[in-house]
């Protein structure tokens, strides 16, 4: 008797996987739902209170203008989380169709299409995203209508989008590559499907399982990418603070005669489990739908 | 093979010149643009003679695929523009070598902390030692090297003082910021190890190993390791490209003029010679690494050679 379990019965079923889901879940909700006070409670500064450790008052500290280390961290953890699902997204979008046509017609435009992955893929991708934000920022912020914060969100997440898509790209094609040659591609063909409904009526449920296991990855790996810009100065500007800037002025602020660590250790923190719980979930994701692999 | 060789070799300069093309591209502005930014009103004249030193006179064409490329690879002239008393060409001398250092002792650390710990690993599958290992790479993987350097310097560098914190030029200032970029890699090269010694212990010939006698161990170093480290051979590749090219955060962190800062330096100030110059540079390097692991593969391994050539 074969005892069928769906993904989900089977994602379950993980320990880690579904302790990093309740995890993940709350995090999120406590850096939404508190950006009512913490969009305003992150700017607001008391030079009276300034660098002090963590208090009942102020739970997580303050840091050298007096501001809300709490308010700080809920804000740029949402930002955080907010930029890593959004430049995901722009990826999984972005792999997919180029992974389709490139399996799909083949030849010398897949040669040429996977060459150019091939390219990219051998440059180190945070100098890509760098240079892409530089590329991009001088044309977004001359739009009318956008202010210059909400410029730089959307910057980061094209460029971070637009670098994180080479894998994807690449699965999606390898499996369209093989889909294409099999009976019931050729049945729509024949029955006169155009090729856009065989992109999305036939060809995409096929390849969805890779593509969902790739978007749950690569989720950790934008906003691990967003922390690095950040850190380095080349991302969000202040006032502007996701989890990676943050971490940044903590550790500017590190000096042999003493430094206040939990600048530095709180959004480290939120950052890691952050991570943490979301490559657990792409694993549990993984093996819910394609059995155990190890 | 000559063949494979002698394409791949030609596909080179290629390669490169996409990449210059494309972040020509992405970083031209206009020339006003270029010194516009920061500085106050500068006269007419002393403005046309800094963009005359840097070219701007020139059309785009001739400024970018002409007379920059022959300043910076054959008079090495070109000047930076944030220090415009500095050749590019000296500031890249200066800043390569520490990176390379710096990435051939993480490299050496990533390697061997990697395969101790998935022989570790893989010595007891599936107990509590494999899971702790297991559990501590997903950690290793997943932390961002801001953390972990961050941590390592503050309790070895300022708790227990055993090295200084920041720096460069001393030999003792090359372990902190080596380890924190050796530790991702280590923990992937961790993890390939377990899983290939894992498959090479269910292998007929380590169960003749074992008939023969031999200990679980002796399988385990003497026949399982050699075939077990083929995955991690052809990762070294990659990640050797991926640590020498991947220092920005760390050079951050621990203040080392390398490579990476000046990459982030030139970025957030717009200085185009050097951009392109730190670009020229990391695209050589890993297209031509990319090339001399794919050669050597395909030396070691005749079956890649025939689908190469064929393909």
């Amino acid at each position: 008797m074969i005892v069928r379990s769906t993904p989900w019965q089977r994602f379950r079923r993980q320990p880690t996987a579904m302790v990093s889901l309740v995890v993940l879940v709350t995090m999120t909700a406590a850096c939404l739902l508190s950006l009512g006070w913490s969009r305003t409670a992150m700017r607001t500064a008391d030079l009276s209170a300034a660098r002090q450790g963590p208090t009942w008052a102020e739970p997580l500290g303050t840091d050298e203008l007096g501001r809300s280390m709490l308010a700080r961290s809920l804000y740029g953890g949402a930002l955080s989380l907010t930029l890593g699902i959004l430049s995901a997204a722009i990826a999984i979008v972005l792999g997919t169709v180029y992974g389709l046509v490139a399996g799909y017609y083949g030849g010398r435009l897949d040669g040429a299409l996977m060459r150019l992955v091939d390219l990219l893929y051998a440059l180190p991708s945070l100098l890509l995203v760098m240079l892409l934000t530089v590329g991009l920022a001088p044309r977004l912020e001359a739009l009318p209508g956008l202010g210059k914060e909400a410029a730089r969100l959307i910057v980061l997440a094209l460029a971070i989008g637009g670098v994180s898509w080479l894998s994807v790209a690449r699965v999606v094609r390898g499996q369209v590559l093989s889909l294409r040659e099999q009976a019931f591609v050729e049945a729509a063909r024949a029955l006169g499907v155009g090729t856009l409904g065989i992109f999305w009526r036939h060809l995409l449920p096929s390849i969805i399982g890779p593509v969902i296991v790739f978007a749950t990855l690569t989720v950790p790996q934008a906003i691990l990418q967003e922390s690095f810009l950040s850190f380095l100065g080349v991302g969000v500007q202040a006032p502007q603070a996701t989890w990676g800037s943050l971490a940044a002025d903590g550790v500017r602020v590190l000096s042999p005669h003493g430094f206040d660590w939990w600048l530095l250790v709180f959004p480290g923190v939120l950052l890691s489990v952050t991570l943490l719980s979301l490559n657990f979930i792409g694993d549990g994701v993984r093996d819910a739908l394609h059995g155990r692999q190890r | 093979m000559l063949i494979y060789a002698r394409n791949r070799l030609l596909a080179l300069p290629i390669f490169v010149f996409v990449i210059y093309f494309f972040t020509v591209v992405l970083i031209s502005q206009a020339p006003g643009e270029v010194f516009a930014a920061g500085e106050k009103e500068l006269p007419p004249e002393v403005l046309a003679e800094k963009l005359k030193a840097y070219n701007y006179d020139q059309s785009f064409w001739q400024r970018y695929f002409w007379t920059w490329p022959y300043r910076l690879l054959v008079t090495g002239d070109l000047p930076a523009h944030q220090y415009p008393d500095w050749t590019v060409r000296e500031i890249m001398g200066d800043a390569l070598p520490v990176s390379l250092q710096l990435g051939t002792f993480a490299l050496t650390f990533a390697v061997l902390l990697g395969i101790a710990a998935g022989l570790i690993a893989a010595r007891f599958p599936h107990g509590w030692v494999d899971r702790c290992s297991l559990g501590l790479t997903l950690i290793g993987i997943s932390l961002p090297t801001f953390v972990t350097g961050a941590a390592l310097l503050i309790v070895a560098g300022l708790w227990l003082r055993v090295v200084p914190v920041g720096g460069w030029g001393q030999v003792s200032q090359i372990f902190l910021p080596a380890l924190t970029l050796a530790l991702p890699y280590a923990a992937y090269i961790a993890r390939l190890t377990r899983a290939g010694l894992l498959d090479a212990m269910q292998e007929d010939y380590a169960r003749t190993a074992r008939a023969k006698g031999l200990s679980e161990q002796a399988v385990l170093m003497e026949h399982a390791l050699k075939n077990a480290l083929l995955p991690v051979l052809s990762y070294l590749g990659p990640a050797a490209a991926a640590i020498f090219t991947g220092s920005f955060v760390v050079e951050r962190i621990f203040a080392i003029p390398g490579m990476g800062t000046h990459v982030v330096e030139s970025i957030n100030n717009r200085d185009q010679t050097l951009i392109l110059a730190t670009v020229l540079i990391y695209s050589v390097f890993l297209i031509g690494f990319n090339l001399i692991v794919d050669l050597l593969y395909a030396v070691l391994d005749p079956r890649i050679r025939v689908g190469a050539a064929s393909g």
